[in-house]
């Protein structure tokens, strides 16, 4: 199949499917001359990806040599200042590279006002003077976790979110961890890192298998992956909760995120508030 | 000959991840998976082909040029099954389909819709009592709808509905989406109906027979036992002096029934209990329940009292029957005027065994409910009312999954289809919790720019059946959303 591009209904934001990448792009401002910049620099994209697939799928080491393309240069940016973190391959940034880079690219031929590229939930932002981001956090089972709000002076252009419910296998239980950090592809990494971390080693409500059983392609190899966590006493939630929390504070003192939130059974901790005024369910009719 | 061994993965050649897949699992992108080895798209879509299997060439050896098609045949249907919603925005926009048919333009706007505001209304074929009207209807002890009223020889459940979707405990919403879905896409789902004591136990599936406390029902009564009586008389008073019908609602006796009286069949004595109500038809014989006729019986004879001694004599033949004719018992009265079971007649036998040839199968029919609302709207036109309206003047033609939908009366665009006349798996769901069905609005183009419509997403037939799709033949004698008598066009409008 190759790479779609068609624009939505609405007529002002623009899908790019190809393989496993879904982009929704908005862009207030020279819309036409972005979505055409963001276009041609998909087309490609995910072959560009795919050529160095098997290094970027391996562990990363401070060793680990730097790779070519531009995508993959972002993750492996994004990823090494963590990689003395635990097991961490620079696949952890992928959704967020991606929308970084075509968000470069429609910035570098029109000029906007306010942009973004939500790559399945990791979300590469642009805003000018005055424009505001707003966001709602959704938990797996359609819940309103909260509202985020990122102005032009927020030292904020990333958003991922990461979690046992997403494409993507986790180390961790926890439900949803929501990132805030100065670009996607580093507010992806560090969201996939505080999931693994909301864990309960050896807790018998969880059940884990090998990551390569259930994706034979999985660049976390044999590592046990979370398939199952039974209902927590409220300690254990709390206990999981903080071990993420523990991660997050690391990462927010070495200035690589701004911000997170952390979902786990209804209970959640965070190192930025959350605006929970809207509890309701999301209405579609 | 060395052993085949079938590869338990298969490599996914879709896009250039080159993913392998193993058995049951799907592909990094969601999209693929394989299925028993083979690759399939999970988010197909769904093309009725329209070819009449009926058609045969008037001339044998005819012009070869000439295909034997009379109508415009072959001509696909865009369905929306695998279509994808704009809603929440991560799946492919909807197809906006243009075809010619008979010279008209018309478009198909294609969209899996996503109904909050949806629910199922079940018939269930069967005369047993399956619970009172508005006795709740639970699943996995949530409260999924409740009993409506009795018709005749069935039963109506109304189930879902934004309530119990969205109004109660997340729970609730949960397991009625859950079996709402099921319902639909033509699964077998257990319920149970009323409180403690009094709950019965039902399985419902789309086109087969209810499974009733365990029992699965066989066949719908053949009338109440009034009509019964008068349909079988004639066949039964040449070998009988008196006939029971029990039926939960009128139970009828053939000496008393005006069609006895009309054969002059005698008076016998026989007293009913019950409440008479015209001469012959009784009713509230016993209680509602899975017995005999839709009562709580299991023994006939209950439901009489002593014959009259002055009128009754002894061998007095009675035959009591079930309106299915699946339960019969033969007495003859002894010297005491009791009743006393005797071996049927075979000629009276052959009676009963008519009663249940002429009834039809049981069934359960599920017919999925929905308000089309705002945002689907919107995804078929700028001005959304404007669609609304033109379903109303019969402009736009409604179908889902390419099966007629009966539009209610009214505001906003309510419809109803029949879940077995649709594709299978036709359903899904969202976790709000909200069921996902598949809903195409076909029109001209000069009507569908005149509403307000997404004129630059249009793309044409050839365009969008070059992509990967399951190919459906349509059945014959089912519903063409392409056909113009669907349509209320002026005679001179048409082009």
């Amino acid at each position: 199949m190759p790479a779609i591009a068609a624009l939505l209904p609405c007529g002002t934001r623009l899908h790019l499917q190809h393989g496993p990448i879904d982009l929704i792009i908005g862009a207030v401002g020279e819309r036409q001359t972005a979505f055409a910049a963001a276009k041609k620099r998909f087309t490609g994209l995910l072959e560009e990806l795919v050529a160095e697939l098997p290094a970027l799928r391996a562990e990363m080491t401070p060793a680990t040599p730097r790779p070519n393309g531009e995508v993959a240069l972002r993750m492996d940016a994004a990823v090494r200042p963590c990689c003395d973190e635990g097991f961490v391959t620079r696949m952890a940034a992928v959704a967020g590279g991606v929308a970084d880079t075509v968000l470069a690219a429609m910035l570098a031929a029109a000029d906007l006002d306010k942009a973004y590229v939500n790559n399945g939930g990791d979300i590469a932002l642009h805003l000018t003077r005055g424009q505001r981001f707003s966001m709602a956090m959704a938990g797996h089972d359609g819940n309103d976790l909260g509202r985020i709000v990122i102005g032009y002076d927020d030292p904020i252009r990333g958003i991922a979110t990461s979690g046992r419910h997403g494409r993507s296998l986790s180390l961790g239980i926890a439900d949803s961890v929501t990132v805030l950090a100065r670009n996607a592809a580093t507010a992806d990494v560090a969201a996939t890192l505080i999931a693994n971390a909301v864990d309960l080693p050896r807790h018998s409500a969880i059940t884990r298998v090998p990551a390569n059983t259930l994706d034979a392609d999985s660049d976390l190899g044999d590592l046990p992956v979370v398939t199952r966590c039974a209902r927590l006493a409220p300690e254990d939630r709390i206990r999981a909760l903080h071990a993420g929390k523990r991660r997050a504070q690391e990462l927010l003192t070495r200035d690589l995120i701004t911000g997170a939130a952390i979902f786990l059974q209804g209970d959640s901790v965070a190192t930025f508030a959350p605006d929970t005024l809207s509890q309701r369910m999301p209405e579609h009719a | 000959m060395s052993e085949r061994v079938k590869p338990e993965k298969i490599r996914c050649d879709a896009c250039p991840v080159l993913c392998y897949i193993a058995e049951g699992n799907s592909g990094a992108c969601d999209r693929y998976a394989n299925h028993g080895g083979a690759l399939v798209r999970l988010d197909a879509l769904t093309v009725i082909e329209r070819s009449d299997p009926r058609l045969v060439p008037f001339m044998e050896g005819a012009s070869p040029d000439w295909d034997g098609d009379i109508v415009k045949g072959e001509r696909p249907f865009i369905t929306a099954v695998g279509a994808g919603t704009t809603y929440p925005d991560y799946k492919p926009a909807p197809f906006i389909v243009s075809q010619q048919i008979e010279d008209v333009d018309m478009v198909t706007v294609v969209t899996e819709g996503i109904f909050s505001y949806c629910g199922v209304k079940v018939k269930i074929d069967t005369d047993r009592h399956i619970g009172h009207e508005r006795a709740v209807v639970y699943v996995d002890g949530e409260p999924i709808g409740h009993m409506m009223t009795s018709e005749y020889g069935s039963k109506m459940l109304s189930l879902g509905g934004v309530d119990h979707l969205t109004g109660g405990t997340k729970k609730e919403g949960r397991v009625t989406c859950d079996a709402l879905l099921r319902l639909c896409n033509r699964e077998a789902v257990k319920m149970t109906i009323g409180e403690a004591e009094s709950a019965t136990s039902i399985v419902v599936q789309a086109g087969r027979a209810p499974v009733i406390n365990g029992d699965e029902e066989k066949l719908m009564r053949v009338g109440c036992g009034s009509a019964a009586i008068g349909m079988f008389a004639k066949q039964w008073f040449d070998h009988v002096d008196e006939v029971v019908v029990v039926d939960d609602h009128i139970t009828g006796v053939l000496s008393e029934h005006q069609a006895g009286k009309m054969l002059d069949v005698p008076p016998t004595g026989i007293r009913i209990r019950g409440r008479r109500s015209t001469p012959g038809r009784y009713f509230q014989v016993a209680e509602p329940g899975t017995g005999w006729g839709g009562t709580d019986i299991q023994d006939p004879l209950v439901i009489l009292n002593d014959f009259k001694s002055d009128v009754a004599w002894p061998g007095l033949r009675l035959l009591m029957i079930s309106t299915t004719g699946e339960q019969y018992a033969y007495f003859e009265l002894d010297a005491d005027l009791t009743p006393q079971p005797t071996e049927i007649p075979s000629a009276l036998k052959t009676t009963a065994d008519r009663v249940s040839e002429n009834c039809e199968p049981s069934l359960c029919s599920v017919l999925f409910m929905a308000g089309a609302g705002g945002s689907l709207r919107a995804g078929v036109t700028e001005n959304p009312v404007r669609l609304t309206r033109s379903v109303r003047e019969a402009l736009t033609h409604v179908s889902c999954g390419g099966a007629q939908a009966y539009i209610w009366p009214g505001g906003g665009i309510t419809v109803m289809v029949d879940v077995m006349e649709m594709p299978s798996g036709s359903f899904g769901y969202v976790p709000t919790p909200a069921l996902v069905a598949p809903i195409e609005f076909t029109l001209r183009i000069s009507d569908y720019a005149a509403l307000g419509g997404h004129m630059a997403e249009i793309q044409s037939v050839e365009e969008v059946t070059k992509a990967e799709l399951r190919k459906l033949q349509q059945d014959a004698d089912s519903h063409d959303p392409l056909a113009r008598r669907n349509f209320r066009w002026p005679r001179e409008e048409e082009r």
